[in-house]
């Protein structure tokens, strides 16, 4: 019997877990994907918001400015990168020169930095601005992560500290058997979830958190006659689809600080956002899809993010490109983040309709989570050994002494395997053997790398193939046409 | 600090006949980087026959080829460290590398040469839409897995780009026993050589649909299903002509890029259409003792040529190293105007020519029966009838010293009237 | 009867024009070849119009080797409606490495009287 299972392991399940797995409670942590961080997370703008945008008086709000203070903190433990690189929204009009005036209001309510520069202030800081843009307002706490890493090293911390981790099991069942008119903190549920060959596996579980992501309207289904039902369901989630370029790293990317223009009823709008691995993303659009597991592009899309950017930055150079992707904002009907106690399924935890800024709220609203909803149920008491997890390697950063170091501990450390971003065949072997590690292409990919460069895997992609399937004992037809993996 | 008279980076096609070159002309410190392996670059994986023609007046296999290289190179004693990765390239010629056997190392060389290649375009380069399933792959990538893995990377095969990596694997994937069911191409005329349309495509009746290009991309795990639709004159998918295929692989042979991060790093002037150095009739870059040759300088289409390439290279640094080049004036080789896509060497030393300059050039559009110009100083000069011009193809022109001694500053080719674009 | 073709003997890729004649017993006579730019060109037109023939390249499964695959030829051209017989024979076969280049893989592949060759050493 688990005390706690979490259904998705995204940014929100995984620190729920990893929060969770502080206390000395059995936690599971269960996911549809092989991987951690395959839906919103892995394809979203990684950006930690500082709070200047959502509505006053929302979740998004409250959850956003807290979200943003905690997570330097929470990088710096976990071993993983955090930049406070700044952001300009940019006005392009005296309308938007009004709108930017409440935004600045707005962050000042809520103690956020803010500053309000001119265009030749705004061009001092990024010469790359569209010639349009009139003023803009600094928002220097915005920071950027690379989400899926945050993610993985949540969960790693988790399974370190005794969380079980349930990959390619996908929920299709939830049960409530606390007895009626039994005490509320005596909830009781049996889950039945599903791999890939077809087995079935049942967890008995004192309470359920769903972070199902774009899934979390249905998930809450399984439980609740009420949720089931349009007419009387709590909410709904209809997916959001943003799409993206990648533009391959430089030394300095064009633009130091996220740019966003003047937000509207679509959102943030389409943005350029330095990445921690100094890429640029380009990005996004939004439009509502009934498919939840559409992450495909489009043409106009994509044409559309081009258009739209061109108000905001201008030199970008689109020759660069070496990707596109799309990702799906869990966006739900409430229009704010829907995070409490299942009213009628008690012991049931929604932590649903987590788009934008859910990257930013995440850690906070696990604390909220964790705090507020569960502590009063659960007697937390503290792990009394709690583990860190030991970064990912990157090479790339080291001496050439400490290079030698590790190539004389093991000659793998000095045979790159991906060229483009200098990956060593050391790396992709501890992307594979340490905790919750890569089964999958794409695993190693998103714990080191290889193929996020600007041949997209077509040199690496053979050299992972070989070393993940020596590793695993698996045949490559397997892995690629069994499996169907690729970079 | 090690040192090194001549660190050559890439022991491929290129940088193999790089080494030859400047070892001939009395260098004999050398060392080769080689990432992979072995030497002999992407020429190991390209088992079909064709190379060699010009280099050894008969027709070898790709691997045939790079061992000719190889062996000459083990005669001569030439150094090539492989499964070395060159990490940083610093103006002063300063390289760091790092191997299994040598760890990382940071060498300081007299002269270098850039040998390093190209890659080749991946999808998220082009933007092709749809979803993202697994069994799409550039052309290069399968024939690795293919010829020197073993692995098969599908059955119903539908290949973008009707460059000869493609047209070679169209040939290759129907040979092991795959349904090849089409090439779309989104020019009106193919990228590649004339006779591997014919022996690869047609000797096996696979289409190749000129002025297609791939509009959705359908699957969930693996790729199910191709779209092609066909193009306008702007390039823009018409629509209704969509043509659907059902497959499980999609190979893309959509253009190579040179390689030059590690130019850049270095400080090299880029050449905004070939996305090589720019470099002078020695091959030099515009970094002082740093020549490129082969595919990091400008896309190739014969190995016969980069081989040609590397020797020059080898030959410029070994003069280099001798003592360096005099002052001299210099005249500029450039498009006259849009028909030519870029013209090689971009700059000319007169008086330190001992030998006609072999001009390079590509055409931006197909043409027949018209004439090349060769301007100076933007005065005709030179016309010469061409019966067919193509952009897949490298044109060359050599020029005398004589001929040059009388620019003032610059060199022009330009394309002038005859029929239409084929 | 004019027939044209684009000869593979070399990257060139010559368009040849054959002037041909077919005689009462259904046997196609060349009078002329026009368009090429060497010997080899009006060979091959003559050869493609009576009797195609190609070099196959392929490769076989290697134990040992630095990789899972020999690249191997032929050893002359072969008749073109035989290259899937003769690649049936080619993926039958595995060898061990080392192997040196022109090795004979296969001896009279199909009774073409053509051997299957290493194209290089491994």
């Amino acid at each position: 019997m688990y005390d706690i299972l979490i259904i998705g392991a995204g940014i929100t399940g995984t620190f729920l877990a990893r929060d969770l797995a502080r206390y000395d409670l059995r936690i599971a942590l269960v996911d549809k994907e092989d991987d951690i961080a395959c839906g919103a997370t892995m394809a979203n703008s990684a950006i930690i918001h500082s709070g200047h945008d959502p509505k006053p008086g929302t979740l998004k709000a409250r959850f956003n400015v807290r979200g943003n203070e905690m997570y330097e903190d929470i990088c710096r433990d976990l071993g993983v990168a955090f930049q406070r690189c700044s952001a300009l929204v940019a006005a392009a009009s005296p309308e938007e020169e009004t709108i930017l005036e409440t935004l600045r209001q707005q962050a000042i309510d809520r103690s956020v930095p803010v500053r309000c520069l001119s265009r030749e202030q705004a061009l001092a800081l990024e010469p790359h601005l569209s010639d349009s843009v009139t003023q803009a307002l600094e928002l220097p706490s915005t920071g950027i992560i690379t989400p899926w890493e945050v993610a993985i090293a949540l969960a790693e911390e988790a399974v370190l500290n005794g969380t079980d981790l349930f990959l390619s099991h996908r929920v299709e069942a939830i049960e409530s058997l606390s007895q009626a008119g039994g005490r509320p903190e005596n909830s009781h549920f049996r889950v039945t979830a599903r791999t890939p060959d077809g087995q079935i596996h049942t967890f008995e579980t004192r309470y359920v958190i769903d972070a199902a992501g774009v899934y979390a309207d249905q998930v809450y289904a399984m439980v609740s006659p009420a949720q089931a039902d349009p007419a009387t369901r709590r909410f709904s989630i209809t997916p959001r689809k943003g799409e993206y370029f990648v533009i391959d790293h430089e030394k300095r990317p064009l633009f130091e600080r996220v740019i966003y223009p003047v937000p509207s009823e679509k959102g943030k709008g389409v943005l350029v956002v330095p990445t921690i691995h100094n890429n640029l993303l380009i990005g996004p659009n939004s439009d509502f899809t009934d498919d939840k597991t559409d992450v495909g592009n489009t043409t106009q899309a994509l044409a559309y993010v081009r258009e739209q950017i061109a108000k905001t930055a201008k030199d970008l150079p689109f020759h660069k490109v070496i990707r596109n992707f799309s990702g799906l904002r869990p966006t739900g009907d409430t229009h704010d983040f829907v995070i409490e106690e299942a009213a009628d399924v008690p012991g049931f935890i929604l932590v649903a309709a987590i788009e934008s800024p859910g990257l930013t709220a995440a850690p906070a609203i696990s604390e909220y989570v964790v705090h507020t909803l569960l502590a009063p149920k659960l007697a937390l008491k503290p792990r009394t050994a709690y583990q860190r997890r030991r970064p990912f390697l990157c090479l790339k950063d080291l001496t050439p002494a400490e290079y030698n170091e590790k190539i004389r501990e093991n000659p793998a450390f000095g045979h790159i395997v991906c060229r483009c971003e200098q990956i060593t065949e050391g790396e992709v072997l501890d992307a594979i053997h340490r905790p919750a590690g890569a089964r999958t292409l794409k695993g190693v990919k998103k714990r080191c790398r290889p193929g996020m460069g600007r041949c997209q895997g077509g040199f690496c992609e053979p050299l992972i193939t070989e070393i993940l399937c020596r590793e695993l004992g698996l045949s490559p037809e397997e892995l690629l046409h069994i499996k169907n993996e690729c970079l | 600090m090690n040192t090194c008279d001549l660190v050559i980076i890439g022991g491929g096609s290129a940088g193999m006949a790089a080494a030859i070159g400047a070892y001939k002309k009395g260098v004999r410190d050398i060392l080769i980087l080689e990432r992979d392996a072995e030497p002999g670059g992407i020429l190991l994986q390209c088992i079909h026959n064709g190379f060699g023609l010009h280099t050894f007046g008969e027709e070898l296999t790709g691997p045939s080829y790079a061992e000719r290289f190889t062996t000459q190179i083990g005669e001569l004693g030439i150094r090539c460290v492989t499964g070395a990765l060159v990490l940083h390239l610093h103006a002063d010629k300063t390289l760091d590398y790092i191997s299994p056997q040598t760890g990382y190392q940071q060498v300081k060389a007299r002269a270098v040469i850039l040998a390093m290649g190209c890659r080749e375009r991946p999808r998220g380069a082009i933007g092709i839409p749809g979803t993202r399933p697994a069994g799409i792959w550039t052309a290069g990538t399968a024939q690795r897995y293919l010829n020197l893995d073993g692995i098969m990377p599908g059955r119903r095969v539908f290949i973008l780009g009707s460059g000869d990596i493609g047209l070679i694997m169209a040939r290759r994937m129907t040979l092991e026993g795959a349904k090849v069911l089409g090439v779309a191409e989104l020019m009106p005329y193919s990228n590649g050589l004339q006779r591997n349309i014919k022996q690869c495509l047609e000797d096996f009746d696979i289409p190749l649909f000129l002025s297609h290009t791939v509009t959705d991309i359908r699957g969930r795990e693996r790729l199910s299903e191709v779209v092609i639709s066909q193009v306008d004159e702007n390039r823009r998918p018409i629509p209704g002509s969509q043509k659907t295929f059902a497959v499980d692989t999609l190979l893309l042979s959509v253009g190579l890029v040179p390689e030059n991060y590690l130019s850049e790093e270095a400080g090299i002037a880029l050449h905004p259409r070939t996305r090589g150095p720019l470099v002078d009739e020695s091959l030099q870059t515009t970094v002082s003792g740093i020549f490129a040759c082969g595919n990091v300088l400008h896309v190739h289409d014969l190995v016969d040529f980069v081989s040609a390439e590397g020797t020059q290279a080898g030959e410029s640094a070994a003069c280099y190293l001798a003592g360096g080049f005099a002052d001299s004036r210099s005249i500029q080789a450039a498009p006259a105007d849009h028909t030519i896509g870029y013209v090689l060497p971009q700059t000319v030393h007169l008086n330190r020519l001992d030998a006609p300059v072999e001009f390079k050039f590509r055409v931006t559009d197909a043409y027949r029966n018209v004439t090349l110009q060769v301007l100076k100083d933007g005065q005709v000069y030179k016309e010469i009838r061409k019966r067919v011009l193509l952009p897949a193809e490298m044109e060359k022109l050599t020029l005398k010293q004589e001929e040059l001694n009388d620019v003032k500053h610059e060199l022009a080719f330009r394309i002038a009237a005859g029929d239409a674009a084929v | 009867m004019k027939k044209e073709l684009t000869c593979i003997i070399c990257p060139m890729g010559c368009r040849l024009e054959a002037d041909c004649q077919t005689a009462k017993n259904g046997s196609l006579s060349i009078r002329s070849v026009t368009g090429n730019t060497c010997p080899r060109g009006e060979k091959y037109a003559r050869a493609e119009l009576t009797h195609p023939e190609r070099t196959v390249t392929s490769t076989v499964a290697l134990q040992d080797g630095r990789y899972r695959r020999l690249p191997v030829i032929t050893s002359a051209p072969i008749p073109k409606e035989r290259i899937f017989d003769v690649m049936k024979e080619i993926r039958a076969v595995s060898v061990c490495a080392p192997v040196k280049i022109h090795d004979i893989i296969i001896e009279n592949v199909c009774g073409l009287g053509v051997n299957i060759l290493a194209s290089r050493s491994l």
